[in-house]
C-alpha cells in the first residue's frame, strides 16, 4: 500500500516536472507558433538567476518564484525585439536563429559562471510514507505546476489580456484594426512564455544543480511534450506530460532511468505516428 | 545554370580534389594534413545534410544522429571482426537501416517539417543519454566495450581489405578521404540527375501536384533520407578511424548544431555550399581555439543568427546571385526550399 502510494506520488511528481518544463515552450509554440529551441536556456537561465539570488543573500523562495521568473522573462522580451519579431511567420528559420540563441547563451554563461556546476541546497526536508522516505521538496513541485496550469487557464480565458492576446493571435489584423498593438503582444506572449520557463528552470535548480548545458537535458523532452500535446496550449501539454510522465517513470521504475527516457521517446515516435497533429487534435478539440 | 557552367562546375571539382590527393601533400606539414582530414571527413557529413534537406526539402536537426552511429558501428565492428572492410560496410549499412525504420514513422505518419526537424533532434539526445549510460562492463558488444562516457579508444583504423597487418598511413588516409568526398559528391549530382533524383527535387518544390501526378511521395523522401543517413554513416565510420577514438560527444547537440551551420553557411539547395561552409566554419573554429579567449559555443551561436536573418540563402547562391546580375542585367533568384507552416 505504502509503496502504491509511493509509486503514485512519484508519477505525479513526474509529470508535474514535465508540464513544468514544456508549457514555456507550449505558450510560446500554442499561442506565436514559435518553435524556440533556446528553451532549454531559458530554463538555464532560470536556474543561474534562482541560485546568483540566493548566493546574494535574498531569500530562497523569492529567488525561485519571483526572480528567475522576472529575468528570464525579460531576456525573452530582449530577444524577442532583437531577433524573434524579424522571423514570425518563416517557421524554419526561426527554429535556426533560436538554435543560434542557445548556442550563444551556452557560451556567454560558460565565459562568465564557468563550466563548472553551481548548487544550492534544496529546502524542506523530507516525509516518511511507511518504510519510504519522500522529499517535501517535490510535493512543491507538484504544486507549482498545478498553480501555473490554473494561473495560465484564468489568464487567457478570464483576464482583459487573456481575450486580446488570444485575438490577436487568431487574426491579427483584425486585432490591430481594433486598437491593438500585435507587435507588444508577441512580445509579452513572448515574455511569458520565456518567464514560465525561468520559474521552472528556478524551481528545478536546487534539485539538479545548474551547468552551462543543462538545457539540453531538458529540452528534448520538452518537445515531444508539446508535439505530443498539439495545438491547445494547456489542454494539449497536460495530456501530453501526463502520458509521456506516467510512461517515464514507470519505466524508470521497472529498469533504469535511461531506459525510462527511451521509453518516452519511443511512445512519443509512436504518438506522432498515430496521432501526427497530437493529443488535442483528436480530443479536447477547441479547448485552451 | 547553363550546362557549360554546370560541367566547368563539375570538371573544376575533380581537379581540385586531384590536385587535393596529389600535390598537397608534398606542400604542407602532416600534422597540416591531418586537421584537413577531419575537414574532409567533415564535408561528407555536411554533404549528406545539404542533399536531404537542400534537395528533399527534409529538414533533418539530428544528422549527427546516423554520424555517431556510423562511428560506434565501425568501431564495435572493426574490433569483432579484425578487418576493416566488413566494419566500414557495416557502418554504411546500420545508420541506413535506423534512418529507414525512423524515416518510415516520421513520413507515414506525415508529420510537417517542422515537427520532422524537432523529432530528428530528440533522437539524437536520447541516442546520446543512451550511450553516455553504458560505461561499465556489463555494457559491450561482443569483444567491444562501449565505454560510456569515456567513449571507446583505439579503434583499429582502416586496412587494406583482406590484410588486417597493412594498416593505413596518415597519409593514405587522408588521400583516402579525399577520393570519398569526391566519390559522394559526384554519386549525388548522379542521383539528382537520375529518375530518383528529379522526383525528389519536385517533391520538395511541391509536394501535392507530385502526388497527384501518381508517385507516392512518402516512397521518395524515405529514399532520400536513407541515403542521407549512409552518406552520414560512412563520414562517421571515417571520422572513427581519424582519432581512432570515438565518443557519445558525436551524438549532441552541438555536433548537429554545426551540421545545421555548415550548410546554412554555405548555401541550402547546392552540394558544394555546404562543403564550402564546413571548411570555413571548421577554419574558424580551431582557429579561435588556437586563439583562445572567445568560446566556440558562442561565435557559432552569432554566426548561425546573423545567417538566418542577414544571409538566409548562404554564401554560394548568394555569391552565384552577385555574379549573375553582373553578367546579365536579370538576376535569377533561386528560391530556398518552401516550407509550409504545421
Amino acid at each position: 500500500m505504502d509503496f502504491a502510494l509511493v509509486v503514485a506520488l512519484e508519477v505525479l511528481s513526474a509529470v508535474a516536472g514535465l508540464l513544468l518544463i514544456s508549457i514555456g515552450l507550449a505558450v510560446i509554440f500554442g499561442m506565436m507558433r514559435v518553435i524556440n529551441l533556446a528553451h532549454g536556456e531559458f530554463l538555464m537561465l532560470g536556474g543561474y538567476a534562482t541560485i546568483t539570488a540566493t548566493k546574494a543573500g535574498i531569500n530562497i523562495w523569492l529567488s525561485i518564484l519571483v526572480v528567475a521568473p522576472l529575468v528570464v522573462g525579460l531576456i525573452g522580451v530582449i530577444i524577442e525585439r532583437c531577433v524573434v519579431r524579424f522571423l514570425y511567420g518563416r517557421m524554419v528559420d526561426t527554429m535556426l536563429a533560436t538554435w543560434g540563441l542557445s548556442l550563444l547563451l551556452i557560451g556567454l554563461v560558460t565565459t562568465v559562471f564557468g563550466n563548472t556546476t553551481a548548487g544550492i541546497s534544496s529546502p524542506l526536508g523530507s516525509m516518511s510514507i511507511g518504510q519510504y522516505k519522500l522529499s517535501l521538496y517535490t510535493l512543491f513541485i507538484v504544486a507549482v505546476a498545478a498553480t501555473v496550469a490554473l494561473a495560465l487557464y484564468l489568464a487567457f480565458k478570464r483576464t482583459r489580456f487573456g481575450l486580446v492576446a488570444r485575438g490577436t493571435m487568431q487574426n491579427a489584423d483584425m486585432a490591430a484594426a481594433l486598437g491593438v498593438s500585435p507587435p507588444r503582444v508577441y512580445a509579452v506572449t513572448f515574455g511569458i512564455g520565456a518567464a514560465l520557463a525561468g520559474l521552472a528552470g528556478g524551481v528545478l535548480a536546487p534539485i539538479t544543480g545548474v551547468v552551462p548545458t543543462i538545457g539540453v537535458a531538458y529540452v528534448a523532452k520538452a518537445f515531444i511534450t508539446v508535439i505530443g500535446g498539439g495545438a491547445s496550449v494547456l489542454a494539449g501539454t497536460l495530456s501530453a506530460s501526463t502520458l509521456f510522465g506516467t510512461i517515464n517513470q514507470l519505466a524508470t521504475f521497472l529498469t533504469t532511468p535511461v531506459i525510462g527516457e527511451v521509453a518516452l521517446l519511443a511512445a512519443a515516435i509512436v504518438l506522432v505516428r498515430l496521432l501526427p497533429q497530437g493529443i488535442t487534435h483528436r480530443f479536447f478539440r477547441g479547448s485552451l | 545554370m547553363s550546362t557549360f557552367w554546370n560541367r566547368a562546375g563539375l570538371a573544376a571539382f575533380g581537379l581540385a580534389a586531384l590536385a587535393a590527393v596529389l600535390v598537397l601533400p608534398q606542400l604542407v606539414e602532416a600534422f597540416t594534413l591531418m586537421e584537413l582530414t577531419v575537414y574532409v571527413v567533415m564535408s561528407i557529413l555536411a554533404l549528406s545534410l545539404g542533399f536531404i534537406w537542400g534537395f528533399g526539402g527534409i529538414l533533418c536537426f539530428g544528422q549527427a544522429a546516423f554520424f555517431g552511429l556510423g562511428a560506434y558501428t565501425y568501431a564495435v565492428a572493426v574490433m569483432n571482426l579484425g578487418d576493416s572492410t566488413g566494419a566500414v560496410l557495416l557502418a554504411v549499412l546500420i545508420p541506413a537501416v535506423f534512418a529507414a525504420v525512423l524515416g518510415y514513422f516520421m513520413f507515414w505518419g506525415r508529420i510537417s517539417d517542422v515537427y520532422l526537424g524537432v523529432i530528428t533532434l530528440t533522437v539524437s539526445l536520447i541516442l546520446f543519454n543512451l550511450v553516455n549510460s553504458t560505461a561499465g562492463d556489463a555494457y559491450r558488444i561482443g569483444s567491444a566495450p562501449l565505454g560510456g562516457f569515456n567513449g571507446i579508444p583505439s579503434i583499429p583504423t582502416l586496412n587494406v581489405p583482406g590484410q588486417p597487418e597493412l594498416v593505413l598511413d596518415p597519409l593514405q588516409m587522408f588521400q583516402l578521404c579525399v577520393v570519398t568526398l569526391a566519390l559522394v559528391y559526384y554519386g549525388l549530382r548522379w542521383l539528382l540527375a537520375s529518375r530518383f533524383g528529379r522526383v525528389v527535387v519536385a517533391i520538395r518544390e511541391n509536394e501535392r501536384r507530385v502526388e497527384l501526378l501518381g508517385y507516392d511521395a512518402r516512397k521518395y523522401k524515405l529514399g532520400a533520407f536513407v541515403v542521407g543517413g549512409a552518406v552520414a554513416g560512412l563520414a562517421g565510420c571515417l571520422f572513427a578511424n581519424w582519432g581512432a577514438f570515438v565518443s557519445p560527444t558525436i551524438f549532441g547537440l552541438a555536433q548537429s548544431a554545426q551540421i545545421i551551420i555548415w550548410v546554412i553557411v554555405g548555401g541550402v539547395g547546392t552540394l558544394i555550399g555546404p562543403i564550402v561552409g564546413c571548411f570555413l566554419i571548421q577554419w574558424l573554429t580551431s582557429s579561435l581555439g588556437a586563439f583562445g579567449g572567445l568560446n566556440a559555443n558562442l561565435v557559432l551561436g552569432v554566426v548561425l543568427v546573423a545567417f538566418v536573418l542577414l544571409v538566409p540563402r548562404g554564401l554560394v547562391p548568394t555569391g552565384r546571385a552577385l555574379l549573375a546580375r553582373r553578367r546579365a542585367p536579370t538576376v535569377r533568384v533561386d528560391r530556398l526550399p518552401e516550407t509550409k507552416a504545421a
